[in-house]
């Protein structure tokens, strides 16, 4: 019991990860139809800034509490990721929003790779250490482990969650987001600036990938300059099995996502002797997301249809 | 081209044959026989490259799964002709039935997804593409299929009745080693793959594809099985790519899952978005600058090391940026490629707002 | 379609100036033969700092060869070293084999990875000439049969071994989980330990997998920990290793964490933090303190190249062992050479030199270390 306790707990902070990433996912999609593969690397960027502003802050003060230290180094991360975001739409998607679909896609693989390599270059291809000062409170229950960093993870991808909700359904820039996401050219006669609508997402969007990425980089311990491109791939798996577009989707597909990798890895291997143990972890992942496309292409939450997507 | 330069057709076919024949002693003599390793590496891509184009290029589904297909082949090749199961079929057996069971796959692949478009298709292909990749380097339990990660090696080298591919052999008082016989081979692959193309093309089936990457909707009221379409339109490309697969594991004669991962997919769709989509010559230039860039930027790290005694710029590490680069200076500023085809820059021009009109068509469309 | 034209005019210009840069090539002495060795190994890309180490030894070598002169059937001999970079990719390093072999080397050092030196030695194998790897530890590379494959390190059968006896014996694991990263390396290395845990009587209680871009193992770990064993073997590599033992530690799994030489660096270190305390890893080889000549080498290699990252000895070793063969053979032929690389037996930095049936060394030696306040501590060397 305590063992099925604890997997349940690694695939909802797991889960929790994947869901925080993939919010920013959703919003881009959701406005733009469009999927943002850089994503992903706009959370490793932000690791990435935040472990060099920790590094330099340990340096100078080394008596500092590690909290402020790593809350300093988010601050940081954040406007550096907005911009970066910002940058990518406008030289990346905006000159293409009118050509056909493939060809944004086909930017947002480059748009990856260049800033994966950008990244190798400037912070080397060795996985870089993330320094252990936060607290590390361990809690017990029932035989199951849980920290206080798993918990905070949870508690802020929910209410990351509950304010993106809000921003979207109570705001007035909310309500031009869903506005251009209905209809581009009827948001513009109505008054909406939809370039500024869109860019006002991507910074949003990058803003979150900022948080995500610091919290990733925390838990493991380390960032990598390839650590966004499966971050990515998941989070945008978890987007789509959620039902892409819907916020509250992309928290139920993460999370589903991680209970599926926790539960399928600790699990199937015993039920099938050994046959489909953890090696196939990812296949699980993947499979479950085929078959979620092929039966119900809109995602467990989504009422868009499949041909629109 | 200036027109001094226009040649008759048959003297510049002529010509052209001359020089696809006399290519590999010429670069052997001037550049070293490993650059026949590499010329021999590009006609592969060149194939390689020819089958995604079908599918992304002619049919528009963007296919990021395209190395499983290529993986199915050379292991397929690998298992029939290797000490692995000591069994050793000869190639003109094993390469068709590869190819066969990599359309079969594509067949696979494209039953489920028919009714996902764009975006969703490519991160299904994707996914398939690591399902793949990834059962190769687990099945060597319970039963050995795949020798796991550490794949399989030894696999036999081509043999045209008496004449092995490997050592040296002599033909009218030239010397013919592996790369140059696997040379001859690859071309003669490469020229049938790109009249097969090109025939497809200007087929009732290539047209159908036109139609299908223009407007399913449309497609579909003109008569079109767009069922059929697509499904022909994956296992003729994955059909390329696992002959591809059995020529690279009888040239490479050791194949391992890291061989097959989500980049060489992508640095295959990188090659025909480069050249131009859906243009056969472009696709070729595409595999060709991609193939020989890396080969060329070594003798960077070379000239540094020699001048500097390091390496300043990682050249290795520069190819990837290159790349990247490239992808998004060319769907901004040649979204068609570098030689495209007349009919896909009309497509891709975003002007006089009938772009536009197909693409609000396209986002209207309802299966 | 002009384009035949013009690539006949293009190669006709290369050629031209391949055939006048003949013209200025060095004329050599008529009584110093130049006998070419190659070295190969990743010279760019994430492992280019250790790749660039093995050719400096290899390089050490050589020179050192030099200042003594070699004399063989009578000639005097000046060995140059090629050094090539095969970016640790199958493909790259095919093609850079194929150079080597071109450009007449008689011998070559090399590669580092067993992924390129596997696909590698097909190629010298064909043209006949002797590969020394100084590094490459897959059991593969010498089970091929080729009479042309050696390599001067332990392979990943003695390792695996040595660590499987280590586990049980010295450790006293009677449960043991092995976890491997589905890499070649980590894969091997894992199924010899396995093995050799079982054959020393431990129990293998759970066998997981990762894959080697993972950084989240809570469900194999606690799907570990339900079969609660008092061992953990992972095979694979530290940014891996790093975050597994951080995870161990927080699901409260207590198994002690052992692993081979992909783990045995300071970045394990580095990656685990406290959490690496106690952890325990092997590296084929002694300590290069305990090597024979390793402090001498040191002192020579530091001066020249700087620090030595790891397997820069054993380039070394590669070199003198074959230029001790070359010696007896009296001859660079590499038939000759060949001929009498079984029965050359060597007094390296590394340890004595001898080859088995298979290009194996006798007897590689294999070292234990355990992480002691933030450093790797020798614990004993396994013969």
């Amino acid at each position: 019991m305590d063992i099925f306790l604890q997997q349940l707990i690694n695939g909802l902070v797991l889960g929790s990860i994947y869901a925080l990433v993939a919010l920013g996912y959703t919003m881009v999609y959701g406005i733009l139809e469009l999927i943002n593969f850089a994503h992903g690397e706009v959370t490793m960027i932000g690791a990435m800034v935040a472990l060099s502003v920790i590094g330099l802050l340990l340096g100078a003060m080394p008596e500092l509490p590690g909290i402020l230290v790593v809350l300093a180094g988010v601050l940081v991360a954040i406007p550096a990721c907005m911009l970066l975001g910002y940058a990518i739409e406008k030289i990346a998607y905006r000159p293409l929003r009118k050509a056909p679909r493939l060809a944004p896609l086909i930017t947002a693989i480059g748009v990856s790779i260049i800033l994966q390599n950008v990244a190798m270059l400037v912070w080397g291809r060795q996985y870089v250490s993330f320094p252990r000062i936060l607290p590390e409170g361990r809690h017990e229950i029932w035989g199951a482990h849980i920290t206080d960093l798993q918990i905070f993870i949870v508690v802020l991808s929910l209410s990351v969650m509950a304010s993106l909700w809000l921003l979207v359904q109570r705001t007035r820039l909310g309500r031009a987001m869903r506005a251009t996401a209905q209809s581009k050219e009827v948001a513009a006669l109505m008054g909406v600036n939809v370039d500024k609508v869109i860019s006002a997402t991507f910074l949003i969007g990058s803003a979150i990938a900022a948080i995500a990425g610091v919290m990733v980089s925390a838990y493991y311990g380390l960032a990598h300059y390839y650590m966004g491109f499966l971050l990515g791939l998941k989070a945008f798996s978890a987007a789509v099995l959620g039902g892409i577009g819907n916020i509250a989707g992309a928290m139920l597909g993460g999370m589903l996502l991680g209970m599926i990798e926790a539960l399928g890895a600790g699990y199937i291997g015993d039920l099938t002797g050994g046959f489909l143990g953890s090696h196939y972890q990812d296949v699980f992942a993947f499979f479950v997301l085929i078959l979620v496309l092929v039966f119900r292409p809109s995602g467990l939450l989504g009422e868009r249809v499949a041909s629109r997507a | 081209m200036p027109k001094w330069l226009r040649l008759p057709p048959p003297v510049a076919f002529l010509l052209l044959a001359i020089t696809l024949i006399l290519l590999p002693f010429l670069t052997g003599a001037t550049l070293g026989n490993s650059w026949v390793r590499v010329l021999d590496f590009v006609l592969l891509y060149v194939m390689l490259a020819l089958g995604l184009n079908i599918v992304v290029g002619y049919a528009g589904l963007l296919d990021l799964g395209y190395v499983a297909f290529y993986a199915i082949g050379a292991y397929l090749y690998a298992w029939l002709a290797s000490p692995h199961f000591g069994l050793h079929l000869p190639f003109w057996a094993i390469l068709p039935l590869g190819a066969l069971l990599a359309g079969f796959f594509g067949v696979l692949l494209g039953a489920p997804t028919l009714r996902l478009r764009g975006d969703y298709l490519a991160i299904v292909t994707l996914g398939f593409g690591e399902i793949i990749r990834i059962f190769m380097n687990n099945l060597n339990a319970p039963f050995n299929l795949t020798n796991g990660p550490q794949g399989i090696n030894l696999i036999d080298p081509v043999a045209l009745g008496p004449l092995i591919f490997k050592g040296n052999h002599h033909l009218f008082g030239f010397k013919l080693t592996a790369p140059y016989l696997y040379y001859y081979l690859f071309l003669a692959f490469t020229l049938a793959t790109i009249v097969i193309a090109m025939r497809l093309q200007n087929s009732r089936i290539g047209r159908a594809w036109a139609a299908l990457r223009e407007d399913e909707v449309a497609a579909a009221a003109m008569g079109v099985n767009t069922r059929n379409v697509k499904l022909l339109a994956f296992a003729m490309g994955a059909t390329f790519g696992g002959l591809a697969g059995g020529l690279f594991a009888s040239f490479q004669g050791f194949i391992s899952p890291e061989s097959f991962n989500l980049w060489e997919s992508i640095l295959i769709l990188c090659m025909i978005v480069l050249g131009g989509m859906g243009h056969i010559p472009g696709v070729i230039l595409g595999a060709v600058m991609l193939t020989v860039l890396p080969e060329a930027l070594r003798y960077l790290g070379d000239w540094q090391r020699a001048a500097l005694g390091h390496v300043v710029v990682d050249p290795n590490d520069l190819r990837m940026l290159i790349f990247g680069l490239a992808l998004v200076l060319m769907m901004i500023y040649r979204p068609a490629g570098l030689i495209p085809s007349r009919q896909r820059r009309r497509e891709f021009a975003a002007e006089d707002g009938v772009a536009e009109q197909e693409q609000a068509d396209l986002y209207d469309a309802k299966v | 379609m002009g384009f035949g034209r013009r690539n006949t005019l293009i190669l006709s210009l290369i050629l031209a100036g391949a055939l006048s840069g003949c013209g200025k090539k060095a004329e050599t002495d008529s009584d110093i033969t130049v006998i070419k060795i190659g070295s190969v190994s990743p010279l760019t890309g994430p492992q280019a700092h250790i790749g660039k180490d093995n050719e400096n030894g290899a390089r050490l070598a050589v020179d050192e060869i030099h200042a003594q002169g070699l004399t063989l059937g009578g000639k005097k001999i000046k060995l140059e070293l090629l050094g090539e970079d095969d970016q640790a990719d199958p493909k790259t390093a095919t093609i850079v084999a194929q150079k080597l072999v071109d450009q007449g080397v008689q011998a070559v050092i090399g590669h580092l990875n067993s992924g390129t030196t596997i696909p590698a030695s097909k190629y010298y194998h064909d043209a006949g000439i002797p590969q020394i790897s100084p590094s490459a530890t897959a059991i593969a590379y010498t089970a091929q049969g080729y009479k042309t494959a050696y390599r001067v390190m332990a392979n990943d059968e003695q390792q695996g071994r040595a660590l499987g006896q280590f586990a049980v014996g010295k450790m006293g694991a009677k449960r043991i989980a092995v976890v491997d990263d589905r890499t070649a390396y980590g894969q091997g290395l894992a199924d010899e330990f396995e093995k050799a845990a079982k054959a020393a009587g431990g129990t293998i209680v759970a066998r997981e997998f990762t894959n080697d871009r993972a950084t989240d193992f809570a469900a194999i770990l606690t799907s570990i920990k339900g079969k609660s064993p008092d061992l953990l073997f992972f095979g694979g590599m530290d940014p891996q290793g790093g975050p597994m033992a951080q995870q161990m530690k927080r699901l409260g799994l207590n198994a002690k964490l052992l692993g081979g030489d992909g783990l045995q660096n300071i970045n394990f270190i580095k990656l685990a933090g406290t959490d690496a305390e106690g952890v325990t890893a092997s590296s084929p080889g002694l300590p290069l303190e305990a090597m024979p000549g390793g402090p001498a080498f040191k002192t020579r290699f530091e001066a020249k190249y700087g620090a030595i990252q790891v397997y820069a000895p054993y380039a070394y070793d590669a070199v003198q062992v074959l230029v001790a063969a070359m010696k007896k053979a009296d001859s660079a032929d590499p038939a000759a050479v060949l001929a009498v690389l079984p029965q050359t037996d060597h007094q390296g930095v590394s340890g004595q030199l001898r080859f088995d049936a298979k290009g194996d060394t006798q007897g590689g030696a294999v070292t234990v270390y355990q992480v002691k306040n933030g450093a790797w501590a020798v614990l004993e060397t396994v013969k």
